[in-house]
């Protein structure tokens, strides 16, 4: 059957991203987020007036405050009002709450940002807080325990090996020192267990972090910028919360939606994929179907930067910077969220014919 | 850089949640040591149970009970123990399909070390001592080589279930208010009010936060307000809050400090509640050693008129 395809062109047209860093403690998260967002207008040449939607992705729970994402809002010039929205999750998402608004016809141009500063919590407790509240939660299993579970069963399996996980990060690290913005690059120790069979290596670093997108659409795309990377498809599906009753070896979600994005009509060249951990680009791989030709995270991926609620953002953004300079033809962008990719998203980014 | 500020900041809460008609038995039976499932349309038993088949979204409470014994299907050795899990002493975090079921409840396995744990292994429920109807009713899960236990055949009918848990929670950050915020407030505690001013519009706000909400460009020029003030609106309050040694009524305020384009919070005092007045001329009040106004009072001056600040209303 045919996919139905959207109504209405849609490109990103500029992206934009801070140096990740351990902590950025001496700035508030406005001040972080605020680089990022002059800089994807200067790209464009647009202000933050000519703006039509403008959507963030964030999470209350890596502030410890309620509310934190009304603070950034002064990043966008929010006064006189704007149209404006908000997903408490990673930017991805928040992308593909603007592309659908681009769609409706009631915008041409979006904004989209996501940030988050790890650095004041403990992160890998911090993310517990999003697991069931009645089951998991009360047990405080932490992000690192979690994943390695997946690892574990992804090696009974014989999908993988430790040292197949060790070649994952090292690849990612050593393609990273081409990205000034990376956390994490070269060479990296695989290191000690953190939980096993999970290294040091096996993770990614935590770090503070923002990001900015641009849409447009249609004609608009082609005025603001010189080779727009279209949404050619995009689409996010979820599993059941419950661990136990997924398979943990594969994942389905990112399977059909890529089936739904369109990825498996014709092979892509690159691909970025939202994988925080080794074990989890593994699954990913299988999932995509990605055969050897396919350029999977040149930019280093989630393993060297992985600024939590930007990172899926990101990229969708270096997808799109690689068509934007012409490396790449047809691209594909992935980001998760939840615990061992329980939320998955994925985009299918083109440029024009050369 | 200059040094920035930083405190501890703790969020602590105690979420009550209430139970749906299965996790409620489910819970109700882990305090009484029995483990309960439910039954899908297509006859498969999910351990933990949830209230709606998690393939086609339709409503189950067919509650059956399963063993206390079960099978290891993926595991991960957690040799530093964080706090709030389930063992303070090196464990495993197991998935266990328990005897009966067809799928995996998440718990702590304890093992003497890695080498003792594997996929496949054979272990069985080690209760906690005070159950209460919780997860952690289950104290953890403990290595077993017998055969499959029988389950009692319980109805999943309790005299006294509960209804509903409390899920306490408590995270500990380290919260920096970042650059523009750490010099207003250090600059208060040498009694001065410091703004920022928006390189666009020239407006100043006080208290910074190194933007500007109107122009989306950062603030950055500083410019000492104040310390004076006009009383741009208040409002009366009668309820007397916590920890706070205020009495009530007494008066809050919106208040414009001379050069702010913005208007900042403050309690209003040394005059009674009922003559507080828009307009109203204020000056800001330290107590003996601290680090911001404690009150602002009136200076006596004739009050400001309307038109000079009216556009911070």
């Amino acid at each position: 059957m045919a996919r139905d395809l959207p109504v209405r062109d849609i490109a990103v047209v500029a992206f934009g991203q801070t140096d990740h860093r351990r902590t950025s403690e001496e700035l508030s998260e406005v001040e972080m987020l605020m680089p990022v967002l002059h800089d994807v207008l200067a790209q464009t040449g647009l202000k933050t007036t000519d703006i039509g939607f403008t959507c963030s992705g964030s999470s209350d729970y890596l502030a410890g405050r309620a509310f934190s994402f009304t603070l950034a809002l002064d990043g966008v010039g929010a006064w006189p009002p704007i149209s404006e929205s908000h997903v408490e999750m990673d930017g991805a998402w928040a992308l593909y709450e603007a592309w659908t608004k681009l769609l409706t016809g009631d915008a041409d141009t979006a904004l989209v940002y996501s940030y988050g500063k790890s650095s004041p919590g403990p992160l890998r407790d911090v993310l517990t807080r999003q697991l069931d509240p009645y089951y998991v939660a009360p047990l405080w299993p932490d992000s690192v325990a979690l994943a390695a579970l997946q690892a574990q069963a992804l090696i009974d399996a014989g999908d993988t090996d430790e040292p197949a996980l060790a070649a994952v990060a090292v690849r990612s690290r050593d393609v990273a020192a081409t990205n000034s913005h990376a956390q994490l690059q070269g060479s990296v120790p695989q290191g000690e267990y953190v939980v096993r069979p999970l290294r040091t290596g096996d993770c990614p670093p935590i770090g503070d972090g923002a990001a900015a997108v641009i849409l447009a659409a249609g004609e608009r795309a082609r005025e603001l910028c010189e080779r727009p990377a279209w949404i050619r498809g995009i689409d996010h599906r979820i599993e059941a919360h419950g661990l136990g009753v997924r398979d943990l070896t594969d994942s389905p979600s990112t399977r059909l939606a890529a089936e739904k994005a369109g990825a498996f009509e014709r092979p892509v060249d690159t691909a970025e994929l939202h994988a925080p951990f080794t074990s989890q680009e593994v699954v990913l791989r299988k999932a995509l179907k990605l055969e050897g030709g396919v350029r999977v995270n040149p930019s280093g991926g989630a393993l060297a930067a992985n600024p939590v609620m930007a990172a899926g953002l990101i990229r969708i953004g270096e997808a799109a910077a690689r068509i934007h300079r012409g490396e790449s033809d047809r691209a594909l962008a992935h980001a998760t969220s939840g615990p061992c990719l329980q939320q998955n998203l994925v985009a299918v980014l083109e440029g024009d014919p050369r | 850089m200059p040094e920035v500020l930083k405190a501890p900041l703790v969020v602590e809460f105690p979420f009550t949640r209430s139970l749906g008609p299965v996790q409620s038995a489910f819970l109700t039976g882990l305090r009484e040591r029995i483990v309960l499932g439910v039954r899908t349309g297509d006859g498969r038993t999910l351990v933990p149970p949830v209230e709606y088949d998690p393939v086609t979204a339709e409503e189950i409470r067919d509650l059956v009970e399963v063993a206390p014994t079960g099978t290891v299907t993926t595991w991960a050795w957690n040799h530093a123990p964080r706090r709030d899990q389930p063992l303070d002493t090196p464990f495993a975090w197991a998935l266990v399909r328990l005897d009966g079921a067809d799928t995996a409840l998440l718990h702590a396995l304890d093992a003497p070390g890695p080498d003792a744990v594997h996929t496949g292994m054979r272990v069985r429920v080690r209760w906690a001592g005070e159950r209460t109807g919780a997860i952690t009713d289950i104290a953890c899960f403990e290595p077993y080589d017998g055969s499959p236990a029988e389950p009692t055949g319980h109805t999943g009918e309790f005299e006294d279930p509960i209804t509903g848990i409390v899920a306490r929670a408590r995270l500990d950050y380290t919260y920096s208010p970042g650059r523009a915020q750490t010099a207003y407030i250090n600059a208060l505690a040498d009694r001065r009010n410091v703004g920022e001013r928006c390189p666009s519009c020239r407006k100043v706000y006080v208290p910074p936060r190194g933007a500007c909400p109107t122009c989306g460009v950062a603030t950055s020029e500083q410019v000492e307000v104040g310390p004076r003030g006009t009383v741009t609106t208040f409002c009366i309050v009668n309820i007397k809050a916590k920890n706070l040694d205020i009495e009530v009524p007494y008066v809050y305020a919106h208040i414009a400090l001379d050069g702010a384009d913005l208007a900042l919070h403050g309690r209003i005092g040394g005059i009674p509640y009922n003559q507080v007045r828009m307009g109203l001329r204020v000056e800001p009040v330290w107590t003996e050693g601290g680090r911001y106004p404690d009150h602002y009072r009136p200076t006596g001056e004739p009050d400001a008129d309307y038109d000079t600040y009216k556009e911070l209303v």
